[in-house]
């Protein structure tokens, strides 16, 4: 079956690893994010390992006038038509209580921009009537928190946009799929205090796929995250509202 | 955060480093960091002593730089970055007709600390080392990128082969993969009564990979029995693989002497008396241990230190003596390979040359270092050397005298890196830059 792949924020190991996963099984990729340069040697990565056809496109969240050239090209391809998301941004929180004008690029980047991008592509999905959007969130949207509430709460905007996106698709034979990754070693965490079970990133990307091929609608990676999420929203607001977690 | 402050080590786990690591992503991260403050590279520290490790100082993880540059599916030339390991090129290119034409015992060694170690594999003596199949590298040197290959810059790439990472920081390297006419390994394993078996069997052995796993814990009429490995690429229906395990926590197995004794026993006895053949994964031939994560925890926290040397032919008459005192020790560790080797080998300072290689582990002990220490001097005086991918012991004199071309190696690398920026603990501990 012929799948074709828009990877938003593709210069991130985690869709990185993501993109090597899909061109082993010969999808066609679309690399997009702002890293020309990195992603013209990443499409070639791509093809080297097995991909149908894999190019880099320019994306910027912040930039809606990105939007419609990379549905375009893709809408070109035959088969299905599928997304990932892997964009966001998370300046540190006391930056953000610095110079809160910071919010808006931070809710542009992890929600508002890639909603609008795949607002654009969902009608395209439904007239080919299949497809799958991955949509990768982050355990903290789940509760908003002291140390990152601004990122948490725009990740929770996109979480549930997701899930009314999931509920949409549906019934065209489309699906969605919600992943929230826990601690991942990437660019991102490397020597920052305080993290603790961090994934592989290629772990991350082959639960992804697991999750594509299965059809979930909702995934946590490493697994167990599902299980500190739970306790963590199980503690009562007037206990929690006390913590730094 | 770019640099990350921490203490890591090789991959014997008994030297350790403490210091700034950062582990660059994308191509132009790792330019800046080489035009600010340019140190030296690794890849996954397979080797197991000192050679990746820079105390105090600071260091690249090349890991993550990790692309396919190009592929030709016509010749098999595939040119990957430093951080690509050898396990992913056998897994992308064997179903299309290629396989790295050399590959160590490990598949997450990457193609940069292949060439740096100019490691060889159990075709050695038909195929040559690593750094034989390599047509061009693309290095971080003095400043400057700059090409090497064969023919161009000649002396700079004979330097990089083998050169533990002291010319600069390989960033690419163009390699010629060999065809395969499948993705599995036809392996036939027979069984070794005896030292002089050994012998036998690997001086006659036509197959193109061969190697020869040692009873390094048999005494008496039984030592160097062992098992003899031949076997060739097939295009046969290779086995579905096993599941990945994993050693959780440091537990000192393997350099327990009674374990390693029992341990023995049954993989001796596992092979049938009259020999066996079998259609295995290519990794399963290649890689055996690789399917364990974090096997070298099976050493215990202390960790261990694996000797590794070749003694030229004439010599062999050493090498017997060496594994008697190894076997009387009863320190050695199940995991021991004898494997004859041809002449063949890429730099100045690479390890190969044609004779008999013996590599085992011990446990990291005062007793077993005393050990090493003599094998050390009896590997001198045959006229052999030790493999600076497993070293961790030994001392400068002595290394220097091993490698016939370390004064040139020297001169050459003081040009490429007149600022020392590259040096690492194994450096300092053995001198090798004067």
């Amino acid at each position: 079956m012929q799948e074709t792949w828009i990877i938003l924020g593709a210069t991130s190991s985690m869709a990185r690893a993501f993109g090597r996963a899909l061109a082993e099984r010969g999808a066609t990729v679309f690399l997009a994010g702002r890293d020309m340069e990195d992603l013209k040697g990443a499409a070639v990565d791509l093809a080297a390992r097995g991909a149908a056809r894999a190019e880099a496109v320019k994306f910027d969240a912040r930039d809606p006038g990105s939007f419609q050239p990379i549905i375009d090209k893709a809408c070109a391809t035959e088969g299905t038509i599928n997304a990932a998301v892997f964009v966001g941004s998370m300046p540190p929180q006391d930056e953000i209580d610095r110079d809160p004008a910071l919010i808006e690029g931070t809710v542009i980047d992890s929600y508002t921009g890639p909603a609008r991008f795949l607002h654009l592509l969902a009608p395209e999905m439904e007239a080919r009537a299949g497809g799958t959007v991955v949509g990768v969130g982050s355990v903290a949207g789940d509760r908003g928190r002291i140390g990152n509430y601004v990122y948490g709460s725009a990740k929770a905007g996109f979480a549930t946009y997701l899930a009314g996106l999931r509920n949409r698709l549906t019934r065209s034979g489309g699906h969605v799929i919600t992943v929230k990754p826990g601690f991942v070693d990437t660019a991102m965490t490397w020597g920052i205090e305080g993290m603790f079970l961090v994934a592989d990133p290629a772990d991350v990307a082959d639960d992804i796929l697991k999750a594509v091929n299965r059809k979930k609608d909702v995934i946590y990676t490493p697994f167990f995250w599902r299980y500190i999420m739970l306790i963590i929203r199980a503690i009562p607001e007037r206990v929690f509202k006390k913590l730094s977690v | 955060m770019l640099w990350k402050t921490t203490e890591y080590s090789g991959w014997g786990n008994a030297l350790t480093a403490t210091g700034d690591i950062a582990r660059p992503e994308r191509a132009a991260t790792l330019a800046r960091i080489l035009d600010e403050t340019p140190a030296p590279a690794f890849g996954n520290r397979r080797s197991y002593g000192d050679a990746a490790l820079n105390d105090g100082g600071r260091a690249i993880d090349m890991t993550r730089l990790d692309k396919i540059i190009g592929f030709d599916p016509d010749t098999g030339v595939v040119e990957a970055e430093a951080g690509v390991t050898l396990t992913t090129l056998m897994r992308l290119f064997a179903h299309r007709g290629w396989v790295p034409a050399v590959v160590p015992g490990t598949g997450f060694a990457t193609v940069g600390g292949a060439i740096a170690q100019d490691v060889h594999g159990k075709n050695h003596h038909a195929e040559g080392s690593f750094g034989n199949h390599v047509k061009s590298i693309s290095l971080f040197t003095n400043g400057k990128r700059v090409t090497a290959s064969p023919t161009r810059n000649k002396a700079l790439f004979r330097a990089t082969m083998g050169g533990v990472g002291q010319t600069g920081v390989i960033l690419s390297a163009k390699l010629q993969m060999k065809p395969t006419p499948g993705t599995a390994m036809q392996v036939t394993e027979t069984r070794l009564a005896d030292w002089n078996d050994q012998i036998d069997a690997l001086t006659s052995s036509t197959a193109t990979y061969v190697v020869s796993w040692i009873d390094a814990q048999a005494k008496g009429d039984k030592m160097g029995r062992g098992i003899l490995e031949e076997a060739e690429l097939t295009s046969a229906d290779a086995p579905a693989p096993d599941r990945a395990k994993s050693v959780p926590v440091n537990m000192s197995l393997f350099s327990n002497g009674l374990f390693a004794r029992v341990f023995n026993e049954g993989y001796f006895r596992r092979v049938p008396a009259t020999g066996r053949s079998s259609v295995k994964r290519l990794e399963e031939f290649f890689f055996p241990l690789d399917k364990i994560r974090n096997v070298n925890r099976l050493y215990g926290k202390k960790g261990f230190h694996q000797f590794q040397c070749v003694v030229p032919l004439d010599a062999i008459d050493v090498l017997e003596e060496m594994m008697h005192k190894v076997s009387r020790s009863g320190l050695a560790s199940p995991l021991a390979v004898l494997k004859r080797m041809g002449p063949d080998r890429a730099g100045m300072m690479s390890f190969p040359m044609e004779g008999y290689t013996l590599a085992v582990d011990f446990p990291n002990r005062a007793r077993a270092t005393k050990l090493i220490a003599e094998l050390e001097r009896m590997t001198a005086q045959a006229g052999g050397r030790l493999y600076l991918a497993k070293d961790s012991l030994a001392h400068g004199d002595a290394i220097k005298a091993m490698y016939p071309d370390w004064s040139d190696w020297a001169a050459e690398v003081a040009k490429a890196d007149p600022d020392r920026t590259m040096v690492t603990d194994m450096v300092r501990r053995l001198k090798l830059r004067g």
